[in-house]
């Protein structure tokens, strides 16, 4: 499947038609998601009024930047007017938004075309994907194995190439596990920067959006039209000779799959070969990161869903529901404990960020899991899956930074692995024109064509 | 209250709403509130605290090569 920027090309060269490549997704979409179960909901007859309106305008000399035409799948957490915000829950059975979420609206006035609604962990809370009212999306590498979560549907909607690119959200990894496990790019942006509005919440306070795609270069694009800058140019890449980076190796790198940590280590010998200085930096409260993070994502999820464990529990999976009333435990005291870690990690992760461009440390210490699997044996011992995938990635909604998940290159088995790129706070411009600059150097030489479907 | 009350509490509460599945998950949320209180961020009305946050004994986020 081709990029935004070689969809942009070829649209503005008349080589092809928005209407022709929405239908080439939807014809995807119609051979493979009966396998993956990436889409919940597919808008093929909206997608293709919205495309032959995307090339009308385009014919009238109406242009509206680099995202005119581009076919991409949404998160089932953001509200499009019109159709249900289902959060893969049977608790929201009936619901139909009245209007689009400010994020959805932005995307619309790029003018992108919305092929669907995808899968994900119910209400987002969880890694795998497994808990949904619709059941377990897929990995397009391997559909015995998840695809990440909670944005599992979105990242495998565009590694099978039913879609450009998708949105998620993010409030422990959930753009950046399922992009790693899907080997795309998955950005979070600084907290608070792309409006949570209209977006089922996890966590008020960690929950960020942001946009799953092929390469660096995409993500920019898709990340400023969800700030409603649509035309902002492409960053330059930052020159690799003399960038800064930092390895956040003690702890984050404690326990690793063999492989993972192969790629890892492969992707900073190339960016040191091409002149990137690489040194290591500690943060010190890094076993407290997980406690920090439970508390205030349990509590404000609790929060939320209060009223209804109380008054339709049996409308939730088992799974979520049991998490959700461990929350409804958590006492106000070891709440207000869990903001002041927070408060420490953020000055840590900014102190690490120092004199530094960018950290950098794996997305995911463990290739994509089997569906099913409650644990997984990492670095020697056995962790539970759900704790293992959190743990590279949660620092990051805890403290607000940006992050992209970079792909790495795959393990003998033909899975993805990946690097992960955090930036300083309210600088995601500068994080992506570091990740744009590495990209190439971290992705390494091209593998092996593997199974992956329409890949 | 301190944490052995608390997961009595949580524990007989869960099993009153017939809910007894929430008991491993419940310890485990247990032992990351001993983890939580344990950090030496915790403030102490008596004044003190475990160690200042950025005092010289605290690793904050230093280069170490």
């Amino acid at each position: 499947m081709m990029t935004i920027e070689q969809f942009g090309r070829r649209l503005r060269a008349r080589e092809l038609t928005a209407v022709r490549v929405t239908e080439e997704c939807l014809r995807r979409i119609e051979a493979d998601n009966s396998r993956l179960n990436a889409f919940i909901l597919v808008m093929a007859d909206e997608a293709v009024r919205q495309a032959r309106e995307a090339d009308k305008d385009l014919a009238a000399g109406h242009d509206r930047g680099p995202l005119h035409g581009v076919p991409i799948s949404i998160k089932d957490l953001f509200d499009i007017r019109g159709v249900p915000t289902t959060a893969a829950s049977r608790v929201r059975e009936g619901h139909v938004a009245e209007r689009d979420a400010p994020s959805m609206a932005h995307l619309r006035q790029a003018g992108a075309v919305f092929l669907g609604k995808t899968n994900l962990h119910e209400f987002a809370f969880g890694t795998t994907n497994e808990d949904s009212a619709f059941g377990p999306a897929r990995n397009p590498h391997d559909p015995t194995r998840s695809p990440g979560g909670s944005s599992g549907g979105s990242a495998a909607s565009v590694a099978a190439g039913m879609a450009l690119a998708t949105i998620g959200s993010d409030t422990g990894g959930s753009i950046r596990i399922p992009a790693a496990a899907c080997g795309i790019v998955g950005l979070k942006p600084s907290l608070g920067e792309v409006s949570t509005d209209g977006v089922v919440p996890l966590s008020r306070t960690m929950d960020h959006v942001g946009p799953l795609t092929q390469t660096v270069s995409d993500a920019c694009l898709v990340y400023h039209a969800l700030l409603g800058d649509a035309r902002s140019p492409l960053p330059a890449p930052m020159p690799l000779h003399g960038l800064r980076l930092a390895v956040l190796r003690k702890y984050f790198c404690d326990r690793l799959d063999d492989e993972v940590r192969a790629r890892f280590d492969e992707a900073l010998a190339r960016l040191r070969g091409a002149g990137v200085l690489i040194d290591e930096v500690e943060i010190g409260h890094a076993a407290d990161i997980a406690p920090v993070y439970l508390h205030i994502v349990l509590s404000d999820a609790a929060a939320f869903h209060a009223a209804t464990l109380d008054t339709m529990p049996e409308r939730y999976t088992p799974a979520v529901r049991a998490r959700l009333e461990m929350g409804r435990t958590v006492l106000a005291e070891d709440y207000v404990r869990a903001l002041k870690g927070r408060e420490v990690l953020r000055r840590e992760v900014d102190a690490a960020l120092g004199q530094h461009d960018a950290l950098a440390l794996p997305a995911l210490p463990i290739p994509a899991p089997p569906l099913g699997a409650t644990s997984v044996q990492v670095g020697g011992s056995s962790e539970p899956v759900r704790n293992a995938m959190l743990r590279l990635t949660q620092l990051f909604d805890v403290t607000g930074h940006p992050a992209i998940s970079v792909p790495a290159g795959r393990t003998s088995t033909g899975l993805p692995c990946s690097v992960q790129l955090v930036g300083c706070r309210m600088q995601t411009d500068a994080l992506l024109k570091v990740a744009l600059a590495c990209e190439a150097q971290i992705a390494g030489p091209p593998a092996p064509r593997s199974g992956t479907l329409g890949g | 209250m301190n944490i052995d009350a608390w997961l009595q509490a949580a524990i007989a509460d869960a099993e009153r709403r017939g809910l007894p599945e929430l008991k491993p998950i419940l310890e485990t949320l247990a032992r990351a509130t001993a983890a939580l209180r344990a950090a030496d961020f915790n403030e102490h009305a008596s004044g003190g605290r475990h160690a200042a946050v950025g005092s010289p004994q605290t690793s904050v986020g230093g280069r170490t090569s």
